[in-house]
């Protein structure tokens, strides 16, 4: 949506808009202007900026993110390995700190662009846009954005990707998402990772923090993996396949898509809102076949 | 925390609209922000002197506003209350509800100070 047509004006804020004029004059004679623009759209612009490159290039941008030690990296060399021979992959890694992550994507075979935050807590869209700047997108088809580890911050802030990816790992407890819901309702896909350690801490319940998920209204698959074990990442390799060919058929179309929920301040308009919503619904009865396993006592 | 970028940017745009509109001083600025924002209204507040030192709104004064969280269901069409964490219907409790307030995050409008504005 855009700051400036109007088209976020809602139910819920319009009260402040229903001044006389541009210029209604307080009590005091001050000029009165209301703006009603979001606080983070020099942020927001760029990142639509990014998703026009992404889309240009025919590239799908994952945007990945957790708690420290959730296991994104070791996801994604597991998924290097598994899907490096099928499609061509790129990763962007945030961290405070060293390049030890995109070392350890590196010795996979595939480029990785470190972006060293400092002290900053999350990736924003500038920061990824100088990381492009180092990757040549005519040769990707998947690029990985493996956000500052932290569930607080890195929601805030769209970086331009397509899909919001949060890992929830095992050791973490399975309450995570009722205690960071702003994080985690804006997930597209919830992995459940390390599940090779329920079997040493069942006090940890994926159903219970499945059902947390689903109090914050989120509709995302929800899916148990893990990246040690015979075929414990199958879901999450063909829920890749069916995003990526869902992008090229959109792209095909002329077509974009962000993620379900955008980190911004203000709404859609009804209509929008209902088209993005459509998006959900058509991903999701789509590929229903191929999570159903790992999504089955869903919400009832 | 990024609350004094968030003011950063909040007085680019608020500098950038008083000079659209030839004023010479910033008198309040009121925000909208929600609880699903993800920031903090006090720790903004703590910001925003830092920040606006220097500027046209160095003296603003700044207005928060929490919105509530207000949700409507897709199954059964009621609009109600919602918390944080639990995003239900408060009617029927399904969980397929949108969120229609309470992640605001906006600049929702300034009092200026404009010298001669009568037209």
């Amino acid at each position: 949506m855009c700051n400036t047509c109007g088209c976020n004006i809602t139910p819920g804020n319009e009260h402040l808009v229903r001044a006389d004029g541009k210029h209604a004059l307080t009590e005091d004679g001050r000029a009165a202007v209301t703006v009603l623009q979001g606080l983070l759209s020099e942020n927001d612009h760029q990142a639509a900026h990014n998703r026009e490159h992404f889309d240009h290039h025919g590239v799908l941008a994952l945007n990945l993110m957790s708690s420290p030690g959730a296991g994104k990296t070791s996801l994604l060399e597991a998924t290097i390995e598994a899907l490096g021979g099928e499609f061509r992959i790129a990763v962007i890694e945030g961290d405070l700190e060293t390049e030890n992550d995109a070392e350890r994507i590196r010795a996979k075979g595939v480029p990785a662009i470190q972006i060293s935050t400092g002290s900053a807590c999350h990736l924003d869209a500038h920061l990824v846009h100088t990381a492009l700047h180092h990757l040549d997108l005519d040769d990707i088809d998947l690029l990985f954005i493996e956000n500052v580890g932290n569930l607080v911050c890195p929601a805030s802030f769209d970086l331009g990707q397509h899909r919001n990816i949060a890992l929830l790992s095992v050791p973490e407890g399975d309450d995570k998402p009722a205690k960071y819901p702003v994080m985690f309702r804006t997930a597209d896909l919830v992995l459940c990772t390390k599940a090779d350690l329920l079997s040493v801490l069942p006090e940890f319940q994926p159903e219970r923090a499945e059902r947390y998920l689903r109090q914050l209204a989120s509709t995302a698959p929800f899916m148990t993996i893990a990246t040690r074990g015979d075929a414990a990442l199958a879901p999450w390799l063909q829920w890749l396949r069916d995003e990526l060919r869902s992008q090229r058929e959109r792209l095909e179309l002329g077509r974009s898509i962000r993620p379900a929920i955008v980190p911004e301040g203000a709404h859609p308009p009804a209509g929008t809102a209902e088209q993005l919503h459509r998006h959900a619904h058509d991903h999701h009865s789509s590929h229903s076949h191929s999570h159903s396993h790992s999504h089955s006592h869903a919400h009832d | 925390m990024h609350e004094l970028s968030l003011c950063q940017s909040l007085l680019d745009q608020v500098e950038q609209i008083a000079r659209e509109h030839g004023a010479t001083r910033v008198d309040r600025i009121l925000l909208k922000v929600g609880p699903l924002s993800g920031v903090e209204g006090a720790l903004l507040q703590h910001a925003y002197p830092l920040a606006a030192a220097g500027t046209i709104a160095a003296q603003a004064e700044l207005v928060i506003e929490p919105s509530q969280i207000r949700v409507r269901c897709r199954q059964c069409e009621a609009e109600t209350d919602a918390t944080p964490n639990r995003l239900l219907c408060g009617a029927c409790g399904s969980f397929e509800t949108r969120l229609i307030s309470g992640d605001e995050l906006l600049l929702a409008n300034l009092e200026l100070t404009i010298p001669d504005q009568d037209d």
